[in-house]
């Protein structure tokens, strides 16, 4: 199956068009255009302040744009209010009623287009069940734990089966476990109801666990739009790159070679190879960005084409992995990963020692930018 | 030791601010009037001993509430009193809420200025502002040369000594008492709340009204009752701004007071408003333990 994004017949469900949002002289969201597709989860990653929740807001309704028109299922919503859309939005302080109960939380929307009480009854039930919340039917907001509550809000803005559902740092009040196993829920919650979700997030791991596809934002801006394994191994700036996991950059002046450049980067250091299908003209500048976890750390020298040799400066022991601060001659800093497997009391290297790094051709990504 | 006393000294308070000067105007309430000092028979003698107590005993009664009754004057005046306050607590909270609401969404470095304004009458004294609407309500006052200047009007309203200049006073009087409990629980409400109403289908309006005002529920009560209980045994406002026809059970308890030294029955009129009293403020502190619990989580 094509993913709908690669597809270019597919209609999309959510389509921004030259969006723009300025409060006062700040430019929230700058000539913006993105197409989300249906049954799709994206994720709006970036810093705060980058514009990703006003990009969200505007889709709830609670913002209109500057210029530009923003499309659901073809049709201009943007002078639609907010309680006319089929959007709901789940909000990051959960926004729960606080002087109603769990039950009446999620019939509230319901209640609203004036569903039958019998269908009704039976929808908020549905709503329980699938987020495990029967138990606390009659509570209230007070009463249930930071877990339970986020549940809640689910479940209430799932209540009215929207087109669309909209997650404002859904988990941003979780600790990490929890974050962890509500993650994988939410995940399954978005396949048996089929709806298409965006959701916002400032935590590359949230964004890469749920999404089909991550925007990473900067500035008003998307800076690349694409599958989570592919905005991590092939990032389309230093930005992207540095934004999502560790990474080491290296910059230095390129070379063109037959199968891609030949980098130029310290005194007294050699050459670094990478494969890479972008054109540098000879002395550009430019940067390798390189994932600690594909750089091998060697006691003796290793046969590769890139090496460098160190000092063990730091350690970082995060259990199952540890990542290694590795200082070279020209004082670059380079961090490489291992796992942990075996007992640390048996591991091959320590602080000062003398170490050998290596990488292959196609580790590195050349980025021109 | 030390916690006693810090047990012990509210307690203390109480009995001797309120439930002493209570017993003492409660006995009064029982004596007869009389032309002396004090003015009321009988007085305890303590040199006589038991049996001075004794007939001292046997010489209080309930008469003075038994004429309470009787005379048409004190229920009326009772009744006339709880409607004007009924009354009056309501038009003040009209007149608050929007007041509270518009200081609650204003923007935050206006707030503690608006709270100034609110409370700033209080620096000057409660007889001189209520005297002051004098000047403004009179025949020949301020808002009578406004209304003619600008020919709105012909000729002079007459506002002072009657029932709505009452109702503008005590309103007036009490509106900081109003605004501030409501101002509070809207200042802390989530305006979030507001749009996830919004966001689930809800019209601006029905919004308010489904969320801003059972959040602001707390505070419209107790602003009620805080307006309310003082009202019910008001006497500056109808003394002053009030004529003749404006009947208010404070006024009658002043006058069977000063006027006609009648101490006794003053003192009846006294303990039977306390005991009309004592159902709202009941009332008025299960609202609050009620919303302490609400919040404590």
């Amino acid at each position: 199956m094509v993913d709908p994004w690669n597809d270019p017949d597919a209609k999309p469900l959510i389509s921004f068009q030259n969006v723009t949002k300025s409060f006062g002289s700040f430019l929230a969201v700058d000539n913006l255009s993105l197409d989300i597709f249906e049954k799709e989860f994206f994720a709006l990653l970036g810093p705060s302040g980058c514009g990703k929740t006003t990009l969200l807001r505007m889709l709830a309704g609670f913002e209109a744009p500057t210029s530009g028109s923003i499309l659901l299922a073809n049709r201009d919503i943007t002078p639609i209010p907010p309680n006319k859309r089929t959007v709901n939005m789940m909000f990051q302080s959960y926004a729960l009623f606080p002087h109603l109960s769990v039950y009446d939380n999620i019939a509230f929307g319901l209640r609203r287009q004036k569903m039958p009480k019998a269908q009704l009854a039976s929808r908020v039930d549905e709503m329980l069940t699938l987020t495990r919340l029967e138990r606390f039917a009659n509570r209230r907001p007070h009463q249930i734990s930071g877990g339970q509550r986020q549940r809640v809000a689910l479940a209430r803005s799932l209540a009215k089966a929207p087109k669309l559902l909209l997650l404002d740092e859904p988990m941003g009040a979780l600790d990490k476990k929890l974050r962890q196993e509500t993650q994988f829920e939410l995940v399954d919650i978005q396949e048996k109801t089929g709806t298409t979700f965006v959701i916002v997030t400032h935590d590359q791991e949230e964004a890469m666990t749920v999404a089909t596809r991550v925007g990473v934002m900067n500035e008003g801006q998307l800076v690349q739009v694409e599958a989570p394994d592919v905005i991590y191994e092939n990032p389309n700036s230093t930005y992207v790159a540095s934004f999502l996991g560790q990474i080491n950059l290296i910059e230095g002046r390129a070379t063109p070679t037959a199968s891609g450049i030949d980098l130029v980067w310290a005194e007294g250091q050699p050459r670094l190879h990478c494969k890479t299908d972008v054109v540098f003209s000879s002395g550009q500048r430019c940067h390798l960005a390189i994932r600690p976890e594909k750089i091998m750390i060697h006691a003796e020298e290793p046969e590769s084409r890139n090496k460098v040799c160190g000092t063990v400066l730091d350690i970082a022991y995060l259990g199952n992995i540890s990542t290694y601060h590795v200082e070279l001659i020209s004082g670059h800093v380079i961090k490489a990963q291992t796992t942990n497997d075996r007992r640390i009391s048996r591991r091959s290297f320590t602080w000062d020692d003398s170490v050998w790094l290596s990488w292959t051709d196609t580790a590195a990504v050349a980025l021109a930018n | 030791m030390g916690r006693f006393f810090l047990i012990a000294t509210p307690y203390f308070w109480l009995l001797a601010l309120f439930l002493v000067p209570f017993f003492i105007v409660f006995k009064i309430s029982l004596s007869d009037p009389d032309i002396a000092i004090p003015p009321y028979v009988p007085n305890l003698n303590w040199n006589e001993g038991w049996p001075g107590l004794s007939d001292f005993l046997t010489q209080l009664d309930f008469e003075n509430f038994g004429f309470l009754l009787t005379d048409d004057l004190y229920w009326k005046a009772y009744l006339s009193s709880l409607r004007i306050a009924v009354l009056s607590t309501f038009l003040t909270l009209l007149v608050g809420f929007p007041i509270a609401y518009g200081m609650a969404r204003a923007e935050p470095r206006w707030r503690p200025t608006l709270l100034l304004l609110i409370i700033l009458p209080f620096w000057t004294s409660f007889l001189i502002r209520v005297y002051a609407w004098i000047g403004i309500l009179s025949t020949e006052g301020y808002l009578n040369q406004v209304l003619q200047f600008t020919r709105i009007i012909e000729s002079p309203l007459t506002v002072l000594n009657t029932p709505t200049a009452v109702y503008i006073g005590i309103i007036y009087t009490y509106l900081p008492f109003m605004v501030l409990p409501i101002y509070a629980s809207l200042e802390r409400m989530d305006l979030s709340l507001l749009e996830a109403a919004e966001d689930l289908g809800c019209s601006r309006i029905s919004a308010f009204w489904l969320i801003t005002v059972p959040l602001a529920r707390a505070g419209i009560i107790a602003g009620c009752f805080l307006v309310f209980i003082p009202v019910l045994g008001e006497i500056v406002i109808p003394s002053l701004l009030g004529g003749s026809d404006t009947l208010m059970i404070g006024k009658v308890l002043w006058e069977e007071f000063f006027n006609n030294r009648d101490w006794p029955l003053a003192s009846a009129v006294a303990v039977v408003l306390l005991i009309v009293l004592i159902i709202p403020i009941i009332l008025f502190q299960r609202n609050e333990l009620k919303q302490r619990e609400a919040e404590g989580s």
